[in-house]
Formats: structure tokens, sequence, C-alpha cells
């Protein structure tokens, strides 16, 4: 089921009369989510991007803009019409039910000629529980599970009734680390399984990249990039977004540009070529895989210490224009950096480094030397 | 008994104490009493050992009157004030504007003296030679004839009398499950909502499941709180509950104590062994029906 969103708007009015003024959650958001795919909805906390998913489930309604299911506008539609199951994140399973009649509740509230047979509810109910492989835990209180096997329970539980599309909040945050990876492949697996249309929503950048057929990147209510995970990654549009995607996080350092070549703050020699950008002050967003160690390089920096991560080496290290206090860079051998030293120079890969207007924040594209050539 | 256990008993120690000289000592004594034949109270004397005084109270019309009258109370008060109090916590729960004043109307009673609360209660039931009372002016536009709810059949007494006991036991059941019922996390209301489930079910299915170990609570101190019911009546009906035909147990206790008939402690002990056995099994009796019922599908009460 193709979900699409059109302006989609939510106010809530102030919590406080005094400091006044409603609160803007969500701001004419407009996007698409297309059949059968798997979109990640990731912001920071508080950027609106759970309001977004009880709006597309019928929980909230929204105060401006329309939601299509297909071509349906369910925008006014109850959330038992709409056909979508929900996730939630603490799992909201009913403690006093067996993990079986958690399951089957959903279709225990089925009316009219959708009513189903006790022996049917419990066919499908046992036949959701097997594709998420729980058909040993049925007879089970809530309590009595690991935190993994609960969620395995409240998705089965949003499955069962065969929704067309499938919301879950936060899926992740309520498991260790290590489950964590296990239940996004699950996640994955199922999703590829069903075929069906979701949503879920996560402030983990790396939970949603390695999942998600597409990403929605939020802030503060606005839609600031959507795409799938690699070109987002690779091209994105503004300042935050580049800092909210990466681990380890991109390096942004003071700039300057001065006719075709950035220049880092501090430092007198350029850094980079970077042709059509106008002059004046950027910030430089270089990602940990963009620096090259280079005895002649033109970044100077000097060298905390080396981390070796196994399958490659990180770079501690400061420079006096970097915004953070130090930066990271990922390189593929320790025998490029002598830990000894006390500075390492660097040269930059030209598509890893991406510059953003000083006051706007915004992407200002150029062309990486060599590729028109 | 090593250090820690040691250490243990000595902080219980003082409530222990407190307990067994205020609690434990006279509860022996009172069955020491009630098994004393005779007893004089100004000699401290007694001339035998045996069940008479119990065959006493068992056969004492007054104490029969109690009983039953104790049990129609009991039967009546406790599930129409607690399905009440459920009904109202869910409707103030439903409701967002004017809700804390609602929760003050309804918490007055709980803070309002019981005499106090009876007078009123006198006023709006009493027939006199003056009125026939607020409540009987209100029947009489129904053309219902008057009825003496204070000094005239017992069935009439016996509604004024649970009425009472319902208004002033409420509020506090109010309170409790309105807390119980503001505890319940919301997200299962969202699912049971994605879920397309009514209100009713959602109600009975997930609600009433999740607060029932308050409601458990509620029960069970209501059964015992209305058995040992005594100042509603006499705030109703006066001191001379006998004559009125409206004592009740704790009653029947006082009046062989210090009542104008009283005097003879080891009736009144008989008839408290007599009362602490029935609320004993009526209580056993409670959590064994609500284990078993947890056991089907309730929380468990820890």
């Amino acid at each position: 089921m193709n979900i699409k969103l059109e302006g989609l708007t939510k106010r809530f009015p102030a919590r406080d009369k005094r400091s006044g003024g409603e609160v803007t959650a969500v701001d004419s958001l407009t996007f698409e989510v297309p059949d059968g795919t798997l979109v990640g909805l990731l912001g920071p906390s508080g950027c609106g991007k759970s309001t977004t998913l009880n709006m597309i489930c019928g929980l909230e309604a929204p105060s401006e803009g329309r939601i299509f299911f297909g071509e349906e506008d369910v925008t006014a539609a109850p959330p038992e019409l709409r056909g979508v199951g929900m996730v939630f994140q603490n799992y909201a399973l009913y403690p006093h039910l067996t993990v079986l009649q958690n399951i089957t509740f959903p279709l225990e509230n089925l009316k009219g000629d959708k009513k189903l047979s006790k022996a049917e509810m419990r066919r499908r109910a046992v036949e959701t529980a097997r594709l998420v492989q729980i058909e040993n835990l049925l007879d089970r209180k809530p309590r009595e599970l690991s935190g993994g096997q609960q969620q395995r329970v409240a998705i089965a539980r949003a499955l069962v009734k065969t929704p067309r599309v499938l919301l879950l909040d936060e899926p992740l945050s309520n498991l260790d680390a290590r489950l964590r990876l296990q239940t996004r492949e699950e996640i994955c697996k199922i999703q590829r399984a069903t075929g069906i249309t979701t949503v879920f929503v996560t402030h983990d950048q790396e939970e949603a990249m390695s999942i998600s057929d597409r990403i929605v990147v939020m802030k503060d209510g606005v839609l600031m990039q959507q795409g799938e995970p690699q070109q987002v990654y690779d091209d994105p549009a503004s300042l935050f977004v580049a800092k909210f995607l990466g681990t380890p996080p991109i390096n942004v350092f003071a700039g300057q540009v001065k006719a075709g070549r950035l220049y880092l703050e501090g430092s007198g020699a350029p850094v980079l070529d970077t042709p059509g950008v106008p002059e004046g002050p950027v910030w430089a967003g270089i990602r940990p895989e963009g620096f090259v160690p280079d005895t002649a390089g033109p970044v100077c920096c000097g060298l905390n210490r080396v981390e070796v991560l196994g399958r490659d080496v990180s770079i501690v290290c400061t420079h006096p224009a970097c915004q953070a206090d130090t930066i990271r860079a990922i390189i593929p051998s320790r025998s490029l950096v002598n830990g000894a030293d006390n500075t390492v120079h660097f040269a930059l890969k030209p598509d890893k480094v991406f510059l953003f207007d000083r006051e706007t924040e915004t992407r200002l594209p150029f062309a990486p030397p060599g590729a028109e050539s | 008994m090593d250090r820690s256990s040691r250490k243990a008993w000595l902080y219980l120690l003082p409530a222990a104490a407190l307990l067994a000289v205020f609690l434990v000592y006279p509860v022996i004594d009172v069955l020491i009493y009630s098994f004393e034949e005779g007893f004089n109270f100004a000699s401290q004397t007694y001339w035998g050992v045996g069940l008479y005084n119990y065959s006493y109270v068992l056969h004492d019309p007054y104490f029969l009157q109690a009983v039953e009258n104790t049990f129609v109370l009991v039967i009546i008060t406790v599930p129409v004030s607690t399905t009440l109090a459920l009904a109202i916590s869910a409707a103030l729960a439903s409701i967002k504007p004017l809700r804390s004043l609602y929760q003050t109307i309804y918490f007055l009673p709980y803070v309002t003296n019981t005499l106090a609360v009876g007078l009123v209660f006198m006023v709006l039931f009493q027939k006199t030679e003056y009125t026939d009372g607020l409540v009987n002016l209100m029947l009489e536009w129904f053309g219902a004839g008057p009825i003496d709810f204070i000094n005239g059949p017992h069935w009439a007494k016996m509604f004024v009398l649970c009425f009472y006991t319902i208004w002033v036991v409420m509020p506090f059941k109010i309170l409790v499950l309105t807390g119980a019922l503001a505890s319940v996390n919301p997200d299962y209301y969202k699912a049971a909502r994605v879920d397309g489930t009514s209100r009713a079910r959602i109600f009975f299915r997930i609600t009433l499941p999740m607060i029932s170990p308050m409601l458990v609570y509620l029960v069970i101190t209501g059964f015992i709180g209305a058995f040992k019911a005594y100042s509603d009546a006499v705030s109703l009906f006066g001191t001379d509950l006998n004559a009125a035909g409206m004592n009740t147990i704790v009653g029947y206790v006082y009046d062989m104590l210090y009542g104008d008939s009283g005097g003879y402690p080891s009736y009144a002990s008989a008839a408290a062994i007599i009362l602490f056995v029935i609320v004993l099994t009526i209580t056993c009796i409670n959590l064994l029906i609500s284990r078993r019922v947890s056991g089907e599908g309730g929380v468990h009460i820890q």
C-alpha cells in the first residue's frame, strides 16, 4: 500500500498559557512511502517523527494536510478502518493475557462478516507466531519473556490482522546492543517475507541506514531530506543531515572559500579545489573516511592517538578550525601513520568533503576536480 | 541465631512489642473471657469454664437480629459501593474539564464527621409531626405515601442505613480507583484503539484486569469495614439500637459491656470472638476467590 502524506501539519496547544503560542510538532510534511518498502523516519528526539507516525496510524488527527493510503484519503478515518498494525516502543503487551491471547486480541474485535471462528483465530495467531518464531511461547505471560521475545509478540499482534501498513515506534530502543543488531535483521526479514509497507521511527541513524529502503530525515517537525540511505549519506542537503548521519560523525571545520579554493581557518594553504563555490565563509564537513594520510598533504593536525579497530584504524587528532575538540579519521592501514609523531598530514578525498553556507547551513555543491574529465 | 537475623529481630522489636501489648494480649484475653462462665465483674471471679457464653449469645434474639442486620449491610453495601465507585472513577477519568472540582466534591464526605452526616440524613429522611422530611416530599410527587425511614418499618430503616453507609465509604474507594485508573499506561489504550477495540471491551478486558489488585483490596477492606459497622447506626437511630431493631454485631458487643443492659464482659467477648471468626472466614474466602480469578487471567496480588 502506497502511503502519501501531503502538507501534513500538527499543532499542539501551548501547555502553559503564560509561555503562549502553539507548538508545531510537524510542519507541512510531504513525502511518499512506495508500496512494499521499509521506510525509516529519522531525527533527533522531539523532531515530530513519533507524532507523524501517530497521524499515519490515526491516533492523532492532523491539524492540516492529508494522508492517502493508495488512492484512498484516510485523513479522517479512525485507526481500525485504516488497516494499520502498530508496534509501540514499550510493546504495550497486555500483561494479564498470554502470548496467544495477546496475538488473538485484535482478531476478536472483528465484527459482522469479518467475524472469525475460534479455531480460525487460533490458526491465524499460530501462523503469525510462527512467522516471528515465537510459536513455542504461546502460553507464557509477557513478563516471562525477554525484551526481544516481547518485541516479536508485539510484531505478531500487529501483523495478525494482515494490515495494509505496519508502523513501528522506536522498535529497537528497549533492547540491548547485541539483541538490537539481531532484531533489526529480523524486522527486515519479516518485512521482506510479508512485503508489507512499513514505516518505522528511530533516532538511531545506524539503525535507519542499515535496514531502510528509504530514509526520511526530520528536524523540528520539518522534512530535511529523503532518499535511499546511501544517497542521503553521500549527498547531504544540509549541515544537519551531514552531521546526523554517519558513525563516527562527520568532522566540521570553519573554512573560507577564496577563488575556488577551500582554506581552513587558521592555516594559510588551500586544502581543496572547490570550483563553482562563491567566495565567503563556509562550514566544511569532512567524513572520517575522507582523510588520506599523506606527508605532503595540506591538512596538518595534532596527533592525539591511533586506535586500531581491527578492520581499520581510527586516528584521533586535533585541528584549530575544527568545531569539535577532536577529529576522527578512518584509514585502512596502521602503517600509514606513525603513532609517535606529534602531527599528521592529510590530503582530502573531494567526494567526502561537503561545503555548507555559514548562515543557512545549506549545501554549496561543487564539481570535484577531475569529475568532468 | 546468626547475627543478621538477630539484628532483624531487634528492628522488629518496637512494632512487635506494641502489637503484643495492644493486639495479641487483648485478643487472647477476650478469648479467655469468652470461656469463663458466670464471670463477676466486681469480684473478678467465675464459677466455671465452658461454652455457655456462646450458647447464650447465639440464642439471644438481639444478637441474631444484629447478625442479620450486619450481613444485610455487608451484602448490599460492599458490591454497590464498589461498583458505583468504579463507575464514577471511570467517568472522572474520561472527562478533562472540571475533573479536580468533581474529585473534590466526591471526596468531601470522607472528611466530614460521621455524626454530622448522620444528622443531615435524619433531616432528609425523618418524619416528624411538623414535616415528612425531604425524601418523603419527593416521594409524594410520585404518589408514594410517606414512609417513616427512621422510626418506621425495618426495611425502610435498613435502606437508610445502607444508603448512608454507601455514601460514607464511596469517597475513599473513588480516590483509590481514580489513582489506579490513572496508573494504567495509556499505550495499552492506544494499542487497543489501533485494533478497533470497543470501549466496553477495553474496559472489561484491559482496564478491569489492570486495576484488579486495587479492586480486591477495596472489596476485602470493604467487607471488614462493613462487618465492623456501628457508629453509622448510632448516628441515624440513636444509642438504643436493640429497641430500634437496628443493632449490629459491634453494637451488640458494646451494649453487653457498657449499655443499659450491660455489665456482661463474658457475653461481649463471645460475641466479639464470633465476629472475629466471621471476618476471618470471609477474608480467606475473598483471597481464595481473587487468587483463582487472577489465575485465569487477572493480575496477581502481591
